[in-house]
């Protein structure tokens, strides 16, 4: 026998109040690991936008397309390194509300000049280039459907109609990219701009949004106040941010997903708080006579504190570590099925470490209480009490 | 008993305060108590039998006076001091046993040696040698709750001495006992004073409990009143 014997037999000598606390611990964890999951797979577009990149878009709505005619004039602009566009496609194939094919119609060159974080093999990029009804997959769109290069797939268009008929179209895959942060998003395809002006049947020379790159990140502001003043009184106005603050604001959407987060995440734990700390001082309230006995033995009140706060770490562990185990397993199963529409759903180290930062927190605190009472009592009043 | 003290108190003082009135329980108290003594404390409620067992085992400390215990100084140590020496020099019997309920009978007796040196392997044997002391080796898988209150008392009288104390200090140790049990505990107290020479302190209500020790000290309003009834 020694200490840990000790907390432990005492831990478990109510089981049922054992096994429902260590129960809202886990719920607590659960949601935890799998809120904090889902938010890292929305932030991701945020985190892997390049600091030097701008994205010019309609000022009254980004799905408002703009002349093709300002790719030029914002490529003149000074501060501007690189500028290309693409337009949403709105392809699918089979069911369009089950299997959306992310898909754009882009410039190809300069698209790969201004992500180039993109890679493809030099051979693959070159028959792209080459072939007007080509189209680059992204990596991870490729393994969801089992796509290769020299595929031809049938993408249909929820938005267009192609000339000769119908609402689909037929790509060759020529290439696959990829990139080297597996962050970064490549559950998408791209094809040539001027072959979806030339197939589509509404027309127009028109861009869905600009994409451009400054010469320095340190130009961003200047650059995009530039962009937008000189479409000021246009029949097309702009607004142009950094690719990170339009990707906030395009997740932002749906809602501030951050305090969401955050107002489930404190009241799951202001919940458990307040419940273990209440069991916690029960638990030790119930053992003042124990306790007593323990001090008169000859057992330091210094131990015996540590041994309350072991006790209380022990039980948000306990509860914790199945918590954020059942939220890695969740994550993990549903990671796979939601692949289209939440590509890095990934319950990642950083997370894990959190939770065990939290868990540490919530022992501690609602252990000290109970500990320092443990520390403070006096042998003769716990008899009394006891 | 020997001529050897190994306890001594000097003017000791003694006082509560309540409210705003000041209670004094002991006013220059002196007695001393010598190795391998078994000594009953008897007197009526409130007589200060219970905060002098405390002031000997070094859970109370006087207000004024001083407590010297085999030549050492008590009354001046600091708390944790005080827990080392309960631990090194002490072995307490309570009335109601104060056994942890979730641990089994060797797992109780085990608990002092938690606070010595001792390896796994010898605080076993230690704890088995103190159960068959008692009695009770083959009821050292039990729990507190399925033993009687006379075996439970056994198991709190091998707790006290399984870390070989100098000292044992009981407090009503049979006050929730029928008669029967209890003379087999105050006899087992006996046979550990005269056999194993240890030192015993017993404060009762009880004449019959006190008739087992070698001698009784009568306490009446923090003075003793009678001293050597019993030899």
């Amino acid at each position: 026998m020694n200490d840990l014997y000790l907390i432990f037999k005492n831990l478990t000598r109510k089981k049922l109040r054992f096994f429902l606390t260590c129960f809202a611990i886990f719920i607590a964890f659960l949601l935890f690991g799998a809120v904090m999951a889902l938010k890292g797979a929305l932030d991701s577009g945020i985190e892997m936008s390049a600091d030097n990149r701008l994205v010019t878009v309609h000022k009254t709505n980004f799905t408002q397309p703009l002349p093709y005619a300002y790719v030029n004039k914002v490529k003149n602009i000074e501060g501007v390194k690189d500028v290309t566009h693409a337009n949403w496609f709105g392809g699918y194939q089979g069911d369009p509300t089950r299997n959306q094919i992310i898909t754009f119609a882009v410039d190809p060159e300069s698209y790969l000049d201004v992500y180039s974080e993109l890679s493809t093999e030099p051979q693959h990029k070159q028959n792209w280039l080459k072939n007007r009804a080509g189209a680059l997959v992204g990596e991870r769109l490729a393994q969801a459907n089992n796509w290769k290069v020299g595929d031809q797939i049938p993408i249909s268009s929820n938005i267009f109609s192609h000339k000769d008929g119908g609402q689909t179209w037929e790509f060759i895959i020529e290439g696959i990219f990829s990139a080297e942060d597996k962050q970064t998003d490549t559950n998408y395809m791209i094809f040539h701009y001027k072959y979806f002006m030339e197939t589509q049947s509404w027309g127009g020379d028109y861009v869905g949004w600009l994409v451009l790159t400054t010469t320095d990140a340190g130009f961003n502001e200047a650059v995009a106040k530039r962009i937008d003043e000189g479409f000021t009184n246009s029949q097309a106005e702009t607004d142009t941010s950094t690719e990170k603050a339009f990707n906030k604001a395009f997740i932002e959407q749906m809602g501030n997903i951050g305090l969401i987060i955050f107002s489930v995440i404190f009241m799951a734990f202001f919940t458990i708080l307040v419940l273990v700390g209440n069991t916690m001082v029960l638990a030790i309230r119930e053992r003042t006579g124990e306790i007593a006995v323990l001090k008169t033995l000859g057992f330091p009140s210094l131990r015996i504190f540590k041994m309350v706060i072991m006790e209380s770490l022990f039980l948000s562990f306990a509860g914790g570590l199945l918590g954020i185990a059942a939220a890695y397993l969740a994550v993990a199963g549903l990671s796979e099925m939601l692949a289209r529409f939440l590509p890095n759903l990934i319950l990642g180290a950083e997370i894990i470490i959190q939770a065990l930062i939290y868990m540490t927190l919530l022992g501690l605190v609602t252990g000290i209480i109970p500990a320092i009472n443990a520390l403070r009592l006096n042998i003769i009043t716990g008899f009394s009490r006891g | 008993m020997s001529d050897e003290m190994l306890f001594s108190l000097n003017n000791i003082t003694k006082s509560f305060v309540k409210g705003r009135e000041n209670i004094s329980v002991f006013d220059n108290l002196n007695m001393t108590i010598n190795k391998g003594d078994f000594l009953a404390i008897m007197g009526p409620s409130g007589s200060g039998k219970t905060t002098l067992l405390n002031m000997l085992g070094g859970v109370d400390q006087p207000t004024s006076g001083e407590i010297t215990f085999d030549g050492g100084r008590v009354d001046t140590l600091s708390e944790s001091q005080l827990a080392g020496w309960r631990a090194n020099n002490i072995g307490f019997i309570f009335q109601f046993y104060n056994l942890m309920p979730m641990l089994n009978a060797a797992r109780n007796v085990e608990l002092p040696l938690l606070l010595t040196h001792l390896n796994k392997t010898q605080r076993q044997k230690s704890v088995e040698t103190a159960l068959e002391l008692v009695g009770l080796a083959d009821r050292a898988k039990h729990m507190p709750s399925e033993l009687s209150g006379g075996q439970q008392q056994r198991v709190a009288i091998a707790r006290a001495v399984v870390s070989d104390p100098k000292l044992l200090l009981c407090d009503e140790p049979t006050g929730d006992l029928d008669r029967q049990t209890a003379d087999e505990i105050l006899e087992m107290l006996q046979l550990l004073n005269r056999e194993f020479g240890k030192t015993i302190i017993m404060v009762t209500h009880d004449p019959s409990a006190a008739k087992f020790a070698q001698r009784t000290l009568h306490l009446d309003k923090g003075e003793f009143v009678e001293k050597d009834l019993v030899a």
